[in-house]
């Protein structure tokens, strides 16, 4: 799969990908993340990527979800998702006005002259090496996702055994006074 | 907490805090604490424990035929009243059999709270016996569901179903309880308001209308030259047929009230057009149509009132009120968005113009608008034509004799099909909640459950179900429930053999290929003796001269219930009628009426 991206901007490489982020504050309780995906479901939209984790606040969970919709069924099915007993409050983030991390990690088959090349162009994106067998190497790496996919896509033409992303986190930039307050 | 103002409820019993009780008891107390004075149900396994203290409750309890009667009971319960019906089953199949009024009663916003019975918490995920993963299954059909595990927490559980039911835009809620939970004990609390809300923090409905909206709505009530109200079920759900009413004798604006509003204003005020959409008549149609304004009140600019969205009222601007903030904008982007409750916005706007005129503001001309509009009205009004001697009755003739010999205040509960057009056309609705009807999801088999559960709640109205010979056959068992219950209700069954309404899209739409919707009704089954063997007493009409006195003979009787089987003409079609997807300029109008169509421009 050969894949063209234009540097320096955050949009995905598939070609037409709208992507858009919510980041979906929930109560942590049974059935919320089946709530909360049903609705894509019966609208017949796919989720991108997707990912849970208790948040801040006790009792509480953060849902970050990535989504390729135009923005009028987005604004819906965000007031639907709003209306959900179980939701505390939803923020469409701006890929610009947002920071965004995610991890992989993969096993690449790796013998030889591989190896080395490998472990330079794991130095190169900053990740990391966790484990090495005869035949294979294990990386993780952890960046803007857009990092990763060039990452994933360098690592294609060795040969991916296994791979995993987390999908993508993200929150809302700083503004300017706001940094300015933590640095004081 | 922000109740919506109902039919009162009973007064709430008193019990020891701290006093040691089943779950099953817990259960059954919650529920009188909520003021529930009848609730429509069917035991077995899982929720037999339920059961037991029941019989120590001043509760009613309905037993019913079918679970899906239940929940349809538990919906008429709730139209007429407004109170939260509660439907209890066990669980696996009877969970199942509740889906279908769970949908439609979330599809027409009806505060419903249902009671499920589970498999035991250990059991739960091993394919048990009657397990079926309820909360799974009515996830998409409540607006809230929960499975609880501990008896301690069912006083909660059941206090937020009634909350989340009732506030807000109402909806059906379903508690699904484990066995085990209901045969263990807890110690007996009743959480306050407090508690409540604080348990659900993400649940906060807003009520009133944001100030600069509503200044921006009056102003533009005020500067309209041909202004509609559409009005919609939110203002029966929010009680405000009085503030509407108020509303239309401020402005003296034309009200149109949808399938689901029928009743929320008076059919005979001159104001009032009728019912718009697919089956609206012409005037009310079209001045949707050719309205500078539309004041959209609890409406949600359904499929079956916009026709084709892009032609639908093309010069109007639209003020949405609506309680549900995804409405807005949903289907037709609206120029004034008012999130809150119909009843309070309408009184904010009516202040608002109150004070806009004695600033001196003047309304703009609408009589040019208004001679437009009773121009229609003369023009073409509801018509069909009475049938030939010895021809079948005409199903229409039939709804006009029924209103008219109706006492007051009579209520109207339709099953889903031709007959339940002609019954909301040819009804004439004056008082609010006289009207029950499945709207949004179209059930068929809607009526006789709903009107047991309306005469449940109303024991001396008049309850009228009218109902199809299709529909009939899919409920009509619940005539035993009504029998033995002493709930005495009255069927007028529109029998014409046909799924008329499935028949009359194939002879106008598949050139009169009639496939699978002839039912021979007329042959099979007997009518008269099928509700004769449920107690009934039964009637059947062929004659015009008969149908009155057949139904001053069903009016007049009140110690069981009546079945008036209506042999009708079966090739008669609903007029007007816009076709599915058509621009509403394009309605069909009746054919006597048809030629004359170019005086609606
Ligand atoms: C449960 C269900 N199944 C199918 C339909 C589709 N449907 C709509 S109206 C109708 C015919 C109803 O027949 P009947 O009760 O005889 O009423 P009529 O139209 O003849 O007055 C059908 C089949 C429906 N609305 N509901
Ligand atoms: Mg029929």
């Amino acid at each position: 799969m050969s894949r063209v991206r234009d540097y320096g901007t955050n949009t995905y490489p598939q070609n037409g990908f709208n992507h858009h982020i919510l980041s979906v504050l929930v109560q942590n309780r049974p059935g919320v993340l089946a709530r909360v995906s049903g609705l894509f479901a019966r609208r017949g939209y796919n989720i991108f990527s997707l990912a849970v984790a208790p948040a801040e606040q006790e009792g509480m969970s953060r849902i970050t979800i990535v989504v390729d919709l135009d923005s009028a069924p987005l604004e819906q099915i965000t007031k639907q998702l709003f209306k959900l007993i179980d939701v505390i409050k939803i923020s469409e983030l701006d890929p610009a006005q947002s920071v965004e991390r995610e991890l992989m990690i993969a096993t690449v088959k790796a013998n030889g002259a591989l190896r080395v090349e490998l472990q330079t162009l794991t130095q190169i994106f900053e990740g990391k090496i966790l484990a090495v067998s005869e035949d294979n190497l294990t990386l993780s790496i952890e960046g803007h996702p857009d990092k990763l996919d060039d990452f994933e896509e360098l690592l294609d033409s060795h040969g991916i055994v296994e791979l995993q992303r987390t999908g993508r986190v993200a929150l809302p930039k700083l503004d300017r006074s706001s940094r300015l307050r933590v640095a004081n | 907490m922000t109740e919506q103002s109902t039919d009162t409820p009973a007064a709430a019993p008193q019990y020891v805090e701290g006093e040691r009780i089943t779950g099953a008891q817990a259960l059954i107390r919650s529920l009188e604490m909520e003021g529930v004075d009848t609730m429509f149900g069917y035991p077995g396994g899982c929720i037999l424990p339920a059961y037991d203290p029941m019989l120590d409750s001043p509760i009613r309890h309905v037993l019913v035929r079918h679970e899906q009667g239940a929940g349809h009971m538990a919906e008429g319960y709730a139209h007429v009243t407004g109170r939260p019906g509660v439907a209890m089953v066990t669980s696996g199949p009877a969970a199942t059999n509740l889906v279908t009024p769970l949908m439609d009663a979330f599809m027409d916003s009806i505060p419903m709270v249902a009671i499920t019975g589970q498999v035991p918490t250990a059991a739960i995920g091993s394919d048990a016996f009657q397990e079926c993963d309820t909360v799974g299954i009515t996830r998409s059909c409540t607006k809230h569901n929960e499975l609880v595990m501990t008896s301690q927490g069912l006083p909660m559980a059941i206090r937020q179903a009634f909350h989340i039911a009732t506030t807000g835009r109402p909806g059906p809620t379903l508690v699904d309880v484990p066995k085990d939970v209901l045969v263990s004990e807890m110690e007996w609390y009743w959480p306050t308001d407090e508690e409540v809300l604080a348990s659900l923090p993400g649940y906060r409905p807003n009520m009133k209308g944001h100030p600069r909206m509503i200044k921006e709505a009056a102003k533009l009530i005020l500067d309209s030259e041909r202004p509609v109200i559409y009005a919609g079920g939110g203002i029966l759900k929010a009680r405000a047929a009085e503030a509407l009413a108020r509303l239309v004798e401020l402005t003296g604006i034309h009200v149109v009230t949808t399938l689901m509003a029928r009743g929320a204003f008076p059919d005979d005020h001159e104001l009032n057009l009728g019912m718009p959409g697919m089956h609206g008549n012409a005037t009310a149609v079209t001045a949707m149509q050719r309205a500078d304004l539309l004041v959209a009140l609890g409406s949600r600019f359904d499929d079956r009132i916009t026709g084709k969205v892009d032609a639908f009222a093309p010069q109007a601007k639209v003020i949405h009120v609506d309680i549900d903030p995804a409405e807005q904008g949903k289907v037709r982007k609206p120029d004034v968005p008012i999130v809150g409750d119909a009843r309070l916005v309408i009184e904010e706007i009516i202040d608002e113009i109150k004070s806009l005129r004695a600033a001196g503001v003047t309304q703009a001309d609408t009589r040019a608008w208004k001679s437009k509009v009773s121009g229609w009205q003369e023009q073409f009004p509801m018509t069909y034509q009475q049938s030939q001697p010895g021809a079948a009755l005409k199903p229409q003739y039939c709804i006009e004799q029924l209103r008219d010999l109706a006492p007051d205040k009579t209520i109207v509960a339709s099953g889903v099909g031709q007959h339940q057009m002609f019954a909301s056309q040819y009804w004439h609705f004056n008082d609010p909640y006289t009207w029950v009807n499945s709207g949004g999801l179209g059930t068929m088999g809607f009526s006789i459950p709903a009107a047991i559960g309306a005469k449940a709640a109303m024991p001396d109205r008049t309850v009228w179900a009218i109902d199809g010979d299709g529909c009939f056959q899919m409920t009509a068992q619940e005539l035993v429930t009504a029998t033995l219950e002493g709930l005495p209700i009255k069927v007028a069954l529109l029998n014409n053999s046909y799924l008329g309404m499935v028949r009359q899209w194939q002879e106008m739409f598949y050139d009169e290929r009639y496939s699978s919707v002839f039912l021979d009704s007329a042959a099979l089954p007997d009518f008269v003796m099928m509700a004769e063997s449920m107690g009934c007493a039964a009637i059947r009409v062929e004659s015009p001269e008969e149908v009155g006195p057949a139904i001053e003979k069903a009016n007049s009787i009140n110690d069981r219930p009546v079945v008036v089987e209506f042999r009708t003409e079966a090739a008669e079609g609903v007029f007007p009628m816009v076709p599915a997807g058509a621009s509403n300029d394009d309605v069909i109008l009746h054919p006597t009426q048809q030629d004359r169509k170019g005086g609606l421009a």
